[in-house]
């Protein structure tokens, strides 16, 4: 809302400024000339065409209009555009080829110590990092599309990438390929809304130290090893999908020392681990729905007080898995398709508890080699005799409440 | 050899046992690609077949076929050929009729619903442990005269390698869970054909990612050649150390 | 043509052979005689290779057959109980065997004629009566000419028809130079057809002679008699020594 309102003030002071038309028609060639020429609140308007024009510097509230998506070349050597002012718009350019380099985050967008900036409706490939934030607050990211190839993930950086920044708004973006998708460290009240990331190197989003901030209706598709949300609180994860983050330490979502926060609504198809969950109290997680992973969940025993309420699972290898005994958070009321329970007052609740974990789940736990006797008649065997008389898995453990038939999530 | 081995193909052909086998693997093969379009996981529920249903129809088929084919043996060993022919003449009988069973109940359906590639693995480690279970049923027939005892035997082993053995393995490693097991596990392993073949499939399986470090371990191993010389090599070891051992018995027995 | 060097077979603690040394030449006829279980089925089969000896050797034409398999060509079985694929039609039996035996070009029907066996060549084994199992025995017995015939009880369940064209059979077979060993409980036929002696008793061999030494020895006419009286004298001296 804030970066709305920042857009606005923007647009007032405006009215009363010029207009410089910029490319290799008009007589203003370079944007380096129109940089320099234009005062606050001044727009330039830059036609089709490419520019090679080394590292530009913003320090003035400028807004940079491309007509056509005229294209940035970085020419492999240099970070584009260097962002130090406010009120700056930058929209509809495509930037391309920025260097590569391990000290300087090379971006084709390097926002510093910045307010009220929109990018707006870009293109970036190949940029090593896409849009870079750092220190900065009310900036709103829309619609841009971030794509790179690289084979490997020091190759590349992150596709948004913000640092101690405030009241920002990513929203529409869709980036592949890039190391991290979204990348959050020390970013607060910020949202991240409608982006979908696809094939990253590493996570779809990277989210650490970032308190009371909200990310909804997002696709996380394919990413290396799935969406990392560590050291934090407050945060509200609503209405995202979570799909096919496959590999042997990838999951759909880490929960890493998260305090206070939601997990609502959401869709984990088809990853390895659902959710994966480490030191992480007081959360809820509801209404999610749990379909075709290998593990659904992955609860570890340093997590307590998260309630884990109306979600679905469907088909997942194994529900639940825990290394701990103690039962320290609540599972109710969620619909599990291998419950094999009754209902004999049609209240729609099962009658008799249903224990999401399996022996062999905790076996494994402890043992994790014992991950090779796999899908052998044994443990099939080991499942329904511990199934019939529980013995080795947690006692309490259980859902006292289990739904007969599936929520209607989606 | 072949004229011996011409009969032991009639007389197998004639009980129809092998078409019905063969119409078995078929109707599931066919209506598990009707339920699904996924290779890996019509793979999958194969591999239960595989791993439980061949090695106990290689071995129940194989003793009652050489009981009932008993008379026959000892007709031709009044005859002037070698024991070793003869006996060697039922085994590759049996042996071949199963694993064309079992080529054209699996591979059949791969190869009208496409995804032949996918099914490789499944169709050679079925193959395999066809082979290692006719072996092994062999075996307990020449070591007792008695039907029942030698079916007795039979099933036993198959028992023994698809339960009891990995009852033990998880014994094992929870005995010594402090320590690093995997290349334990990996010698322990080549001594089940079955645990083998189940490894073997399992990583073939994008589903191996759930497999954690032992399965990136095996990942690693069984993906390389010496890997696949070394399956190879163990199940080969398995197919022909019974019916050597068999063969030799035999040789010296009393009919 | 055939000499057995002190043979001895043990099932387990029973001893079926007991240092049996024999010497058998072609163009006699030898009858196996003993009470059951005195061990002539495994000098049988030992001779057959299907039963092992424990000890001693087997030497047929001076060579031993331990481990070999190709002097089966000389002989021609007729076993006390023909075992044979249950399924398989009669002349599906004969083609096979024939098959097997591809080297062998010209085989000897005439039992096959004279039983009639060809009527009934679609008929399958397991229907077949116990006479008509025999006669099936015995044409494959006689089929290939083997120079040794081995004939386990040949007689016992044929029709006294059949039996004379099977006597027959075997007297050609041994005006011909065969060497012919026979086991029966009837010793009326082997008075017949045999020329020479051999009684096993308990895995010993007790006796080896010809029938007319026998019934010299014995001052019997009849075979019948004369054995009777050796098992007696045998049984004396045994509880004597005893």
């Amino acid at each position: 809302m804030l970066a709305l309102l920042g857009i606005l003030v923007c647009i007032i002071p405006a009215v009363h400024a010029t207009t410089y038309k910029i490319g290799n028609q008009h007589n203003i060639k370079t944007i380096r000339e129109g940089i320099a020429l234009a005062k606050a609140g001044d727009t330039l308007l830059i036609s089709a065409g490419i520019y090679r024009e080394g590292n530009l510097v913003l320090e003035k509230a400028l807004t940079l209009i491309g007509e056509n998506f005229p294209v940035l070349d970085g020419e492999n050597k240099y970070e584009i555009l260097t962002v130090h002012a406010q009120h700056v718009v930058i929209q509809g350019f495509r930037f391309i080829d920025t260097g590569i380099a391990s000290i300087n985050d090379l971006a084709a967008i390097k926002i510093l110590e910045s307010k009220f900036v929109s990018i707006l409706n870009n293109r970036f490939e190949n940029t090593f990092f896409g849009i870079y934030f750092a220190s900065s607050s009310d900036c709103l990211v829309d619609k841009n599309q971030l794509t790179a190839n690289a084979e490997a993930e020091h190759q590349i950086g992150n596709g948004i990438h913000l640092w101690k920044c405030q009241r920002m708004t990513i929203r529409n973006n869709r980036i592949k390929g890039q190391r991290d998708g979204i990348y959050f460290e020390f970013v607060t009240d910020s949202h991240i809304l409608n982006n979908y990331s696809e094939g990253n190197m590493r996570y779809g989003l990277h989210f650490m130290f970032s308190n009371d901030d909200e990310y909804r209706d997002n696709t996380f598709i394919n990413n290396g090893a799935g969406v990392a949300v560590m050291y934090t609180k407050g945060v509200k994860m609503i209405h995202n999908t979570f799909e096919h983050n496959w590999g042997s330490s990838s999951y759909g979502l880490l929960l890493k020392d998260i305090r206070d926060s939601f997990v609502l609504d959401n869709v984990f198809k088809e990853n390895s681990i659902g959710i994966f969950m480490e030191g992480s109290s007081r959360n809820e997680i509801k209404n999610n729905e749990f379909v075709k992973n290998g593990y659904a969940l992955r609860l570890q025993a340093s997590c307590d007080d998260n309630v884990f309420e109306h979600n679905n699972f469907r088909q997942n290898t194994f529900d639940l898995v825990t290394n701990g005994s103690l039962v320290l958070n609540t599972i109710k009321s969620n619909y599990w398709d291998r419950y094999e329970g009754y209902d004999l007052n049609k209240d729609k609740v099962g009658d008799v508890p249903y224990r999401p974990i399996s022996l062999y789940g905790t076996v494994i736990e402890r043992m994790p080699t014992a991950i090779l006797l796999w899908r052998s008649f044994f443990v099939f065997l080991l499942d329904r005799a511990e199934k019939a008389i529980p013995v080795i898995t947690p006692e309490n453990l259980k859902d006292e409440l289990p739904s007969m038939i599936p929520y209607d999530l989606r | 050899m072949t004229r011996v081995l011409k009969y032991v193909f009639y007389d197998i052909l004639r009980t129809r046992f092998i078409l019905f086998y063969t119409a078995f693997l078929l109707v599931c093969t066919f209506a598990l690609f009707q339920f699904d379009s996924d290779y890996g996981k019509i793979v999958l529920s194969l591999m239960n077949i595989v791993l439980m249903v061949v090695p106990l129809i290689a071995v129940v088929f194989t003793t009652i076929h050489l009981y009932n084919s008993y008379e026959f043996m000892e007709l031709m060993l009044a005859q002037p050929i070698h024991r070793n022919i003869v006996f060697l003449s039922e085994y590759m009988g049996v042996a071949l009729s199963l694993c064309m069973a079992y080529l054209i109940g699996i591979g059949l359906p791969f190869l009208l619903f496409g995804g032949i590639a996918y099914s490789a693995t499944l169709l050679s480690t079925g193959i395999f442990l066809t082979l290692v279970f006719v072996s092994l049923a062999f075996l307990s027939a020449v070591l007792t005269r008695d039907k029942a005892k030698a079916i007795g035997i039979a099933l036993l082993f198959w028992f023994y390698f698809s339960l009891i053995y990995d009852g033990l393995l998880l014994w094992v490693v929870y005995s010594f869970s402090d320590y690093p097991l995997e290349k334990v596990t990996l010698a322990l392993i080549a001594f089940n054909p079955i645990d083998l073949a189940r490894i073997i499939l399992l990583l073939q399986l994008d589903i191996s990612a759930l497999m954690g470090y032992t399965g990136a371990f095996y990942k690693d191993f069984f993906g390389s050649h010496v890997g696949l010389l070394f399956s190879a090599g163990i199940l080969t070891i398995w197919v022909i150390a019974p019916i050597a051992l068999a063969t030799r018995i035999f040789a010296r027995k009393d009919l | 043509m055939i000499s057995v060097k002190n043979i001895e077979k043990k099932f387990g603690k029973l001893i079926a052979l007991d240092q049996v040394s024999l010497e058998m030449e072609a163009g006699k006829s030898y009858a196996l005689i003993g009470p059951n279980g005195s061990g002539k089925t495994t000098l049988i089969k030992s001779l057959l290779g299907l039963v092992v000896p424990s000890a001693g050797e087997i030497l047929i034409d001076g060579k031993t057959i331990l481990n070999d398999w190709k002097y089966r060509e000389k002989i021609g079985y007729m076993p006390q109980i023909g075992r044979y694929p249950e399924n398989m039609r009669i002349g599906q039996l004969f083609d096979m065997m024939k098959n097997i035996r591809q080297e062998v070009t010209k085989t000897d029907e005439e039992l096959l004629e004279a039983f009639k066996l060809y009527k009934i060549f679609d008929k399958r084994m397991h229907a077949l009566s116990g006479g008509t199992r025999q006669k099936v025995s015995a044409c494959l017995a006689f089929l290939f000419h083997a120079p040794i015939l081995i004939l386990d009880e040949p007689t016992a369940g044929l029709d006294p028809v059949a039996v004379e064209i099977l006597k027959e059979k075997v007297l050609h077979e041994k005006r011909m130079g065969k060497l012919l060993i026979i086991t029966s409980h009837i010793l009326s036929d082997l008075e017949e057809l045999s020329t020479e002696m051999v009684y096993l008793y308990e895995g010993r061999l007790q006796y080896h002679n010809s029938i007319a030494m026998l019934k010299e020895e014995t001052n019997e006419s009849r075979l019948n008699k004369a054995v009777a009286t050796l098992i007696k004298q045998k049984e004396l001296l045994a509880s004597v020594t005893e």
